[in-house]
């Protein structure tokens, strides 16, 4: 029997959520029983549903006897008793519910820097992060470097701001050092309200450490002795080990009066945000820390000239900020040599919808779209056709196949009518309906409309009532060209980036599969069969076995039909619920 | 100052001042619904857009500050476009009911359907719907005609330090009101009447009183008190129906509730028109003219003083007398009747 046994499980919201607590109770007990000296460690994982970004695996546990690790996957506490005999007293491996191949496909393939240590260290322990070289960056900056090296360290690095908009990272703090002021402030922006994005959560909840290193390096650069971190109260995980982060780099000398013996001071208080979408927007998540109504306001002035209390700040996202302490470690060109032409480093994306391998994963930026869907993704569901992607979150467009070769960077996403947005990725197939997409990402926006601007306040709100009146079957002819007016129009008015950017599901739907608008408009027809009002639902006689189970579900009383007969159903009567198309075991009830 | 160019012509203005001021200079119209020169820049309407050299989307230029060598263009068809778009968004979440409304011939909405030629609407859909009539005593609260502007609450901010309306709600449901949604329980400046574009906020006092084309505008003097405030009396037949002040006035048009909403004294019918003397003890007051009313004072004040001594008198003026008034009045006492017994409610 070894005597070097390391075991992780995963504890991230994903895996907490799978039941990591049973599975770590479970093995402190049994470790207990069998008298062994092993270490239990915390496991940090990346999101909801798992960590190292394989959400539909948890919980993990990787079990390693001197530095061989096996990794199993889908482990409940019962099968803990099984786990601890077998390999960790017997020394062999259970082969049954160790991960296959294509858990490490999904991993080989990804180039992580910000999500290399979530799902390896302990984040609630600040050891675990300083054994990685933690804090090695900020201690760096302070006795080698002065601001303005910092600065030019990070221009020269290429990073981009990963909230979005892409603004180059230096640039922003150059213009923001430039400003004389008493009193400066750093911001870190995580308010991740993209529906289906969870980067920045799992970075806080994986690596919080990484976080408050980079805000720390970024405060050094432009001058700054106070930081807020502004997050959702809708993730208790990550503020709980934020909160406990920021204690123990506080105990530790990391934060605080006289850092590293310099005359640099700086602390970080945390700020919750109350759930609005549009406070992700700078100037609204300013407002939003002063107390008022989180409403974004003009710019210029620019937050670097006049932010937060009208002082010069600086706010970057929790990724631009986790990215900080490499590139300081490890060097501008280090950094510059990892991604694509005009956009350096890797970018995290939430990959969700119809793929095989739902997850968080970060890859090279310029890496093409194709590598991400069918290498790391593990292709379509059920091997149904691909139909586009849908990146940038609600204000994004979609991709379709035509550009699945692309090389993702945030300026080939722009020529294509997309963006990088924060790294929502979601997949769609030839069972989506593109209409009913761009409709579902319009009443995203315009119930998250602050209502400060008339083109975003009303021309959200009409937009998503044209869209809705296409897929009941009650679309104009001219309605294509309206969408196309007002979206165009609201764009070019809107105030703030919700505004400008919210039209752009129902412009890239448009421009890639207009004729799907035009089945819907000039031929009452959903080709997706997804709009129940333009469906028909009819059964087919061959198939058809008589069971009665349809015409039992039929809240409307629509289908008739004696037993073991085929049934029939009555279209004048029939609500479109889908009722018998879900019930029949025999696919004779077909929609179109 | 600052060079730039604005529809082709040369302007130099001080730093700091904003686009839409510069092309005010050049009087170049430039519409707007939510800006308002007292009150801070807001960029919410989103119609002074214009169009900056170098810059591929327009920009609010109520929010921008001038720069050296900026190329300002501020009529083009694509602006002409946009306006007419964000005017036409507008329209299609207002009742449309000019024909009713108090504010019909002094509302720049209407004013800005009529020159866009705005008829019909290519985006007629739901409209906000709120019935709810605010019982407060003095203003009408129609959030219906409600453009978002909110100037309202900004005046009643910025300039009144209230804070008693704000936005609540997101998005198309966004509307200004009262904490949870009560009924206005503030001092009634009335700021937000002045400065609402549209027939959103209105006095209840001059509701159905008369229509604009009819009021008689007469400028004058508020008499409330000492301050002086400019103010403009609305009226009808002959008939104060509305109290308003100008722009470009000492008190830049602002007033309190008093001078905007306590004018209706002076329709009435036992408003005091001439003096009234009891001629007889126990009888009744009855109207006589000023000659008779000052000379029985003048006559009462002397035989009070030659029999009781000047201190037997005293006088107590007004805060609605001017400075003036009440200098001449305690001059007149300290040295016609040689008293000191002399006050003020306010004091001396």
């Amino acid at each position: 029997m070894s005597n070097n046994i390391k075991i992780n499980v995963c504890m991230g919201t994903g895996g907490i959520a799978a039941g990591g607590d049973e599975v770590m109770a479970a093995f402190d007990l049994e470790l207990r029983k069998a008298g062994l000296e092993a270490d239990v460690e915390k496991h940090c994982a990346v999101h909801r549903v798992g960590c190292r970004g394989f959400c539909a695996r948890d919980v993990l546990v990787d079990v390693s006897v001197d530095d061989v690790r096996t990794t199993y996957q889908y482990i409940k506490a019962d099968m803990v008793p099984r786990l601890v005999e077998e390999h960790i007293i017997g020394g062999v491996p259970v082969e049954d519910w160790v991960v296959g191949q294509d858990y490490h496909d999904f991993h080989d393939r990804q180039e992580k820097v910000v999500l290399a240590d979530c799902g390896q260290i302990d984040p609630e322990d600040i050891q675990a992060y300083l054994d990685v070289d933690g804090y090695k960056g900020i201690v760096k900056a302070l006795s080698e470097m002065s601001p303005a090296e910092v600065i030019e360290c990070v221009k020269a690095s290429g990073l981009k701001g990963r909230g979005g908009a892409g603004f180059p990272t230096g640039m922003k703090w150059q213009f923001c050092a430039a400003n004389k002021s008493d009193r400066k402030y750093v911001i870190c922006n995580a308010d991740e309200g993209d529906p289906g994005a969870f980067m920045d959560r799992s970075v806080i909840e994986g690596n919080p450490h990484a976080v408050i290193e980079g805000m720390s390096i970024a405060a050094y650069a432009i001058g700054a002795a106070e930081g807020y971190v502004y997050i959702r109260a809708e993730y208790p995980l990550a503020v709980e080990r934020l909160h406990k982060a920021l204690s123990q780099a506080r105990a530790h000398g990391f934060l605080g009066k006289a850092i590293h013996g310099t005359s640099f001071d700086f602390d970080i208080k945390v700020k919750l945000g109350a759930g609005a979408f549009v406070c992700g927007e700078e100037t609204a998540l300013i407002a939003s820390i002063e107390g008022q109504r989180g409403m974004p306001r003009a710019k210029p002035p620019f937050p670097a000239a006049k932010g937060l209390w009208g002082k010069p700040t600086v706010i970057n996202n929790v990724e631009t900020l986790a990215n900080l302490p490499f590139i300081l470690r490890k060097g501008a060109e280090w950094f510059a040599s990892l991604g694509s032409e005009t956009s350096k480093g890797t970018k995290v994306f939430a990959l969700t919808g119809k793929i095989c391998n739902t997850g968080l994963i970060e890859v090279p930026m310029g890496i093409p779209l194709k590598e991400i869907i069918y290498d790391i993704g593990g292709g379509i569901e059920g091997d149904r056709l691909f139909k586009a992607v849908q990146t940038g979150g609600p204000s994004g467009g979609c991709i379709p196949v035509e550009h699945i070769d692309l090389p993702v960077d945030y300026e080939n996403l722009l020529k294509v009518g997309s963006m990088m947005g924060s790294g929502g990725m979601v997949v769609l197939d030839e069972n989506d309906c593109m209409v009913n997409i761009s409709k579902f990402f319009l009443e995203f926006t315009q119930s998250e409309s602050c209502g400060k601007c008339t083109p975003c306040r009303i021309g959200t709100k009409r937009l998503l009532e044209v869209l809705t009146r296409i897929t009941e079957g009650k679309g104009k002819k001219t309605d294509i060209d309206l969408l196309l007016d007002m979206a165009n129009d609201i764009k070019d008015t809107s105030l703030c980036g919700l505004g400008m950017s919210a039209p752009n599901p129902v412009l890239s739907t448009i421009k890639y599969f207009r004729h799907e608008y035009e089945a819907h408009i000039n031929d009452k027809r959903c080709p997706a069969a997804v709009c129940r009002s333009l469906l028909t639902f009819t059964v087919i006689e061959n198939l058809c076995k008589g069971c009665g189970m349809c015409l039992r579900a039929c809240p409307a009383g629509a289908i008739t039909g004696e037993k073991k007969k085929p049934h029939y159903i009555d279209t004048s009567l029939c609500v479109k619920c889908g009722a018998c198309f879900d019930v029949c075991k025999f696919k004779s009830v077909i929609k179109e | 100052m600052i060079d730039l160019t604005i529809d082709g012509r040369d302007i130099s203005v001080p730093e700091g001042t904003t686009v839409l001021d510069a092309a005010r200079l050049l009087n170049l119209d430039i519409p707007t619904l939510c800006h308002d020169p007292r009150l801070k820049p807001y960029g919410g309407c989103r119609l002074c857009i214009v169009e900056l050299e170098g810059v591929p989307r327009p920009v609010t230029a109520c929010t921008t500050p001038v720069a050296g060598g900026m190329v300002v263009t501020t009529e083009s068809e694509q602006l002409y476009r946009l306006r007419r778009t964000v005017i036409e968004f507008l329209l299609s979440d207002h009742p449309n009911d000019c024909m009713v409304c108090q504010r019909a011939g002094d509302c720049t909405l209407q004013e800005l359907a009529y020159f866009y030629g705005l008829r019909d609407n290519r985006f007629w859909g739901e409209r906000r719907r709120y019935d709810k009539e605010d019982a407060n005593p003095f203003i009408k609260r129609e959030m219906e005609k409600c453009i978002l502007c909110a100037k309202c609450v900004r005046v009643c901010g910025e300039v009144q330090a209230v804070g008693a309306i704000d936005l609540a709600y997101r998005g198309f449901n966004a509307k200004v009101c009262p904490p949870y949604e009560k009924d206005l329980d503030c001092e009634f400046c009335g700021q937000c009447v002045a400065v609402c574009p549209t027939g959103a906020l209105t006095g209840k006092v001059w509701e159905a009183q008369g229509r604009q084309k009819d009021v008689k505008y007469t400028e004058t003097v508020c008499p409330y008190c000492g301050c002086g405030c400019n103010i403009t009396l609305h009226s009808v037949r002959n008939r104060v129906i509305r109290v308003s002040s100008r722009e470009n006035t000492l008190n830049e048009g602002w007033l309190c509730s008093k001078g905007r909403f306590g004018f209706e004294f002076i329709n009435k019918p036992d408003r005091l028109r001439t003096p009234l003397i009891r001629r007889r003890k126990d009888g009744p007051l009855e109207p006589a003219s000023w000659d008779e009313a000052l000379g029985l004072i003048s006559s009462r004040f002397e035989g009070i003083k030659k029999e009781h001594g000047p201190d037997a008198l005293g006088g107590l003026s007004s805060a609605r007398c001017t400075n003036e008034e009440n200098y001449a009045f305690q001059k007149f006492f300290r040295t016609v009747i040689g008293t000191n017994n002399i006050d003020h409610c306010a004091r001396y």
